[in-house]
């Protein structure tokens, strides 16, 4: 009995931990205090308010999501591509394709950021948008790979070629008989995409044309300086891309189990 | 049975071989299946049977040799353009289409030919997808020649393994095929199950009329269905023949072992018409050579069992097993193990007389029955051949020779030789080849690659890792396949010969 009680408050304080500073800054976005841990006025969704008002921060919410979007679209194609080729590679080719894949993953990401920086002005392209989407498909592509891969082992391999058997002609057996039995795999890969995305400062700062700015990079600015005073309304913006990154997640995992539990009812 | 054209051959192979990196899968197998025949290959596990097939689907694309489809080349055509359907060992159907799509799925990618009339009444031809309600009926067809009518919409995992196998075979024949190719499709199934199947896969055959090309290891279903078995190991073709053949007159040892329960006893042909084995002449309706090593297969069914003093041979019982139908019967008669199958049952310890008539010994020809090598001599005047380094007498390669404290030969002549590096050939018997455990005991090791019984003793062929030289020998020894072995040879028992004139110097 103790040891229960134990455990269960070992977990609480765990949970505390991780979400404490979260929750605190959910709470005070209802205020619209200057300062943080001063509760001034009455409970307001007044800077909620100022973030739909304010066109600047409309602008860079904008911005965050088209770049979040492109670069996961791109990021899942060629991840997906990258995949299949990896699968269906000569088994001697295929173990270090698939390692070689997944360095970005354990590469820090401040040398992935400073080898782009690097590689783009040498070519004449650092700070524009191409080496920004470039930096974003480097960071998500990886992942991609990592999502499919396993949809593509768990698939009886004998379907493509029992497609072409039937007829088809082999990019016809692709998109008809294999990208159908993985798209699960493509479309989790395509959702940590965008989350990788969303939320990434690092690349961005490094890859961003000078006057582009995501959530990450603008939040990061006006931070900086020690001070959180000057726009209380990144409180409000901060708790909703909380709120948002939490049901993505929700989508996400519930759509990974139901296949799953789809066949263990079988 | 269906009629066949003697001459109507519709797939042919010619040569062919088949690598994978280094290892060879099929080694030049020709054969040729005739228009509307139930062929099968049979063969242990990775004897390729199932590249064999998959050559001739197109998955696989021969290293050397030629396929021909109705005297025409196919050896390169790509698998979506030949007119061969295939159903598969798992079944591989679409998970995420249900019944009614994954039998359409051929039917949807299909064009033919379809003659218009334009204004002027020239005729001309389009090609053209078909309509919707002639894939509806070619699938409602389809289902009903399966059983499986009014499945349409259910989706893939709600079926058993046996509907599912079903759906393989509709999606398959849906498409008109010439020729339809069947991968082990009943391995997955329960045994009453698949006897059904069998059944009604040879109805299938019966009432479509196109040809089957089917592999499976087990040889009770290839002589259930087949028209033509085609026994395979190795990547070689055995023997092709009628299941009647195959098992009423087996090629060699391995396929009478393989096919059916077999005693397969070393004998000697001592006369005309006369084989000796478990030291008795029989009369046999097989003409060999006098005095050729034989192996001789007796089924157990054709035992059978009298009294002691009326029977050919007498051995005593050593194990009864019931089987259902017959007694499996075990009995030593002298050195030799011999099974009979009999409805009638005998207590172990019973001595029993056996007679087996002239029309059940079946005679082959043994397939080796020495070892032969190519080698030379070290400088230790050693010999060195299949993978490994053996003691051996030298002075018989010089009649009247011997070897001086150097280790020079001195021929009978008083000529002085250095043997080093001379090309000698080898020949070892197989009872003079010893197992050890011990790899170091002997001159060369490897895996035991296969064994056969043989009455009393075991005929065991060790294959060396290096170049995959084979050492074939008779032990009375069990060893298991797999095994890793060293190979011992007596130096009098290796027999030495010069391969070139005689070098001189």
């Amino acid at each position: 009995m103790v040891k229960k009680i134990l455990s269960v408050l070992l977990c609480a304080a765990v949970l505390v931990f991780i979400y404490a500073p979260i929750l605190l800054l959910v709470v005070y976005s209802f205020t619209t205090s200057n300062v943080i841990g001063k509760w001034e006025g009455n409970f307001s969704f007044e800077l909620y308010a100022q973030v739909f008002r304010s066109a600047e921060i409309m602008q860079i919410l904008f911005n965050t999501v088209w770049l979040a979007l492109a670069a996961a679209a791109l990021s899942t194609v060629l991840g997906t591509a990258g995949a299949i080729g990896i699968f269906y590679s000569r088994r001697r080719a295929a173990k270090p394709l698939q390692a070689a894949s997944q360095i970005p993953v354990i590469n820090a990401e401040i040398v992935t950021a400073i080898s782009l920086a690097l590689l783009f002005s040498a070519v004449f392209l650092y700070r524009t948008y191409l080496s920004l989407i470039v930096g974003h498909m480097v960071l998500c592509t990886p992942f991609v790979v990592l999502s499919v891969l396993p949809k593509l082992k768990q698939m009886d391999s004998n379907t493509y070629e029992a497609a072409l058997d039937l007829g088809a002609s082999p990019s016809q057996a692709l998109f008809k008989v294999v990208v159908p039995q993985i798209f699960s795999g493509i479309l989790s890969g395509f959702m940590l995409s965008i989350t990788l995305s969303l939320d990434d400062y690092i690349v961005t700062a490094f890859t961003k044309p000078p006057m582009f700015d995501t959530i990450s990079t603008y939040v990061y600015n006006a931070v900086k300086n020690g001070t959180n005073s000057s726009t209380p309304a990144l409180r409000a913006l901060s708790a909703l891309i909380f709120v948002v990154m939490i049901v993505i997640l929700l989508v996400v995992n519930l759509r990974a189990r139901k296949p799953s539990s789809k066949e263990a009812a079988k | 049975m269906a009629e066949l054209k003697k001459d109507e051959k519709i797939i042919q192979l010619v040569n062919v071989t088949k690598a994978f990196d280094e290892t060879v899968a099929v080694e030049n197998v020709s054969f040729y299946v005739r228009k509307g025949e139930f062929i099968t290959f049979l063969g242990p596990s990775g004897c390729g049977k199932t590249t064999t097939l998959r050559m001739i689907a197109g998955f696989d694309i021969p290293t050397s040799g030629k396929i021909l489809l109705n005297g025409q080349d196919i050896t390169n055509l790509p698998p979506n353009k030949r007119p061969v359907n295939t159903v598969f060992q798992r079944y591989a159907l679409f998970p995420h289409l249900n019944i009614y799509d994954n039998i359409a799925f051929g039917l949807k990618l299909k064009k033919v030919p379809v003659t218009y009339m334009n204004d002027k009444g020239d005729k001309y031809v389009k090609m053209q997808k078909l309509t919707r309600r002639e894939i509806d009926e070619k699938v409602k067809n389809a289902l009903s020649v399966v059983d499986l009518e009014g499945f349409e919409k259910r989706s893939v995992s709600t079926l058993s393994g046996g509907q599912q196998q079903r759906v393989a075979i509709a999606r398959a024949i849906v498409n008109e095929p010439e020729i339809l190719l069947l991968d082990e499709p009943l391995g997955a199934l329960d045994l009453k199950m698949r006897k059904e199947m069998q059944i009604e896969l040879k109805e299938m055959h019966r009432k479509l009329g196109i040809t089957f090309i089917y592999v499976t290891h087990d040889q009770e279903e290839a002589l259930t269905m087949s028209d033509t078995i085609v026994v395979m190991k190795d990547g070689c073709i055995q023997q092709i023949g009628t299941p009647t053949d195959i098992y009423n007159e087996p090629a060699n040892a391995f396929v009478a072992d393989f096919i059916g329960d077999s005693n397969i006893f070393n004998g000697t042909i001592v006369g005309k018409f006369t084989v000796r084995f478990c030291n008795r002449n029989f009369k046999c309706v097989d003409d060999f050579e006098r005095n050729e090593k034989v192996d001789v297969v007796v089924r157990p069914e054709d035992i059978k069992m009298t009294d002691e003093a009326g029977g050919m041979l007498v051995g005593r019982v050593t194990s009864v097993v019931f089987k259902g139908v017959h007694y499996e019967i075990t009995a030593m008669v002298g050195r030799s193990e011999v099974v009979i199958q009999s409805t009638q049952s005998r207590n172990v310890g019973n001595i029993i007389g056996l007679i087996i008539e002239p029309d059940d010994i079946h005679i082959m020809k043994k397939e080796l029955t020495v070892n032969k090598y190519d080698g030379y001599i070290t400088k230790k005047n050693t010999v060195a051949f299949g993978d490994g380094e053996f003691e051996c007498d030298v002075t018989t390669l010089y009649p009247g020779s011997h070897l001086d404290e150097e280790g020079y030969l001195i021929t009978a002549t008083g000529e002085k030789l250095d043997l080093t590096d001379v090309d000698v050939s080898v020949e070892v018997g197989l009872q003079d080849i010893e197992l050890s455990d011990n790899a170091d005991e002997g001159g060369a090791r490897g895996h035991i690659v296969q064994l056969i019984y043989k009455g009393d003793h075991y005929q065991y062929i060790v294959r060396t890792e290096e170049n995959e030289e084979d050492f074939v020998l008779d032990s009375p020894d069990l060893w298991n396949e797999n095994d890793y072995v060293s190979v011992k040879i007596k130096p009098e028992n290796i027999r030495l010969a010069l391969k070139q004139e005689k070098q001189n110097g």
